[in-house]
């Protein structure tokens, strides 16, 4: 456990300085560089005129529905991992008697599964953008 | 390295100190590396057009990206006044810090990754799937509507594609029997016709485009098509905390290349593992390779025109995604069977 943990240490170090690089390069202009604010300045960008409401409007309900189609199919990825590293070993018999062995099979019928669904939210019209 | 600082300062402290020593190097040679990659990209922009590309600052402009550093560092950091200030300076830092520490894993040659784990590829994919929360949260903090926008379709396209990228590697797996990266690269040693980009054209393929579509390149840079949304989530933005989004993005696109490299064309391998292409060390042939796709990236930016967004969505969703679930299911039967 010790071991394997030690592995991933050069990864923290790694992301400890990536911080401290980061957060030189983003200090650098306030102690740098001149600031003098005015309220034009620090307006949001808009077409010449001052923002009618706040920006963080509702938005089309479509993004949700892609991040929700992502979760899906992000968790389906992370299945066929370990399945794609196992193959050989999950390969039993030979020829096309090995289609029949366990490992496959039950790896076949989670992507079928998954597949009619994608088949249907396809219809359903889940993935026009007119 | 490691050898050397452990025999000189114990073996605790000098692994520590070889360990911060290598992650140094890395990140200057990434850093200095972009300078000049940026550059290139802008040159081979340029003379698809017929122009010069910048060539004032220092011969043939070789200096420009350090000058454009200092300028970006003494401008004025201009926080917008209805912005959430932390998110807003927290976004960018997020983007950098995650862009950089993918490249923990990355073997540049045999044995040189930083840290060499067995879920390489795995850690990859979880990192690159966290980059959207720095453009999320970038574009949520701004309170300004054109980055709101931009971050939504940026995390959209960046959420679809990374999809196919999981499902075109997932063959590579396959083949490779390993989730280690410098495994994957062994199992392509021998020369050319090993290397996996032979058996697996038509998903490397995919590979590509959706590399493209991942890093928000040209032709879907629809995050930040100017004619539309102006600069998409980085339209508040503006000195370096502009600079940390500009870097991660290219630190991100060069991730792209060094993956297109390990994954389909075998790494630090040669050519030919006979004398005249062997005289080169491996980490050349592997910069080589990097570099031959940050072209490719530079060539498709300056002459593909830009997609629609909802051909862009359509090209993710209804083609490459059943493509390669396909392909996967046929790969898995064939290597099943013969």
């Amino acid at each position: 456990m010790q071991e394997l943990l030690l592995d991933y240490l050069p990864i923290l170090i790694f992301i400890g300085i990536a911080i401290v690089i980061g957060g030189v390069l983003l200090g650098l202009p306030f102690v740098l560089a001149p600031n003098n604010p005015d309220p034009e300045k620090l307006s949001a960008y808009e077409c010449g005129f001052n923002a009618f409401d706040d920006a963080r409007m509702k938005f089309d309900v479509r993004f949700y529905l892609v991040a929700i189609l992502f979760i899906i199919f992000d968790l389906e990825v992370a299945f066929l991992f370990p399945w794609a590293v196992a193959f050989d070993r999950l390969v039993e018999g030979s020829g096309w008697q090995a289609l029949t062995s366990l490992g496959l099979l039950s790896m076949f019928t989670f992507l079928i599964v998954l597949t009619v669904g994608f088949i249907y939210e396809w219809k359903k019209g889940a993935l026009e953008w007119e | 390295m490691y050898d050397y600082f452990q025999s000189v300062l114990g073996l605790e402290w000098g692994y520590l100190v070889a360990v911060v020593t290598h992650i140094l190097m890395i990140t200057v040679g990434i850093l200095i590396g972009l300078a000049f990659l940026l550059l290139m990209d802008r040159k081979v922009w340029a003379a698809v057009q017929l122009r010069k590309g910048p060539n004032v600052v220092g011969p043939f402009g070789l200096l420009q990206s350090f000058a454009d550093f200092f300028k970006f560092a003494t401008k004025e950091p201009v926080i917008p006044a209805g912005a959430d200030k932390t998110v807003f300076l927290l976004a960018p830092l997020i983007s950098f810090v995650l862009a950089f520490a993918a490249w923990a894993v990355i073997p540049v040659y045999e044995g040189w990754a930083v840290a060499n784990i067995n879920v390489g590829a795995l850690y990859l994919f979880a990192i690159s799937s966290l980059g959207v929360y720095g453009i999320i949260m970038g574009g949520w903090a701004s309170n300004s509507k054109y980055p709101f926008l931009g971050s939504l379709r940026s995390a959209a396209q960046m959420v679809s594609y990374e999809v196919s990228l999981g499902f075109v590697i997932v063959t590579v797996f396959l083949l490779a029997d390993s989730l280690n990266l410098s495994e994957i690269v062994m199992a392509q040693s021998g020369g050319v016709h090993h290397w996996y980009f032979l058996k697996l054209f038509p998903v490397f393929v995919v590979f590509f485009i959706s590399a493209l579509a991942e890093t928000n390149r040209p032709p879907f840079d629809l995050p930040e098509a100017e004619s539309e949304l102006v600069a998409g989530y980085q339209v508040e933005y503006g000195s370096t905390p502009y600079l940390l989004f500009m870097i991660a993005e290219y630190a991100n696109i060069v991730l792209m290349c060094a993956l297109m490299t390990l994954f389909f064309f075998g790494g630090w391998h040669p050519l030919f593992d006979i004398a005249p292409f062997t005289w080169l060390h491996g980490v050349f042939w592997f910069l080589g390779k990097v570099v031959f796709f940050f072209f490719m990236f530079a060539m498709a930016k300056a002459m593909v025109p830009r997609y629609r967004y909802d051909q862009l969505m359509r090209i993710g969703w209804k083609i490459f995604l059943p493509f390669t679930l396909f392909w996967i299911f046929g790969q898995a039967v064939f290597m099943a069977v013969f």
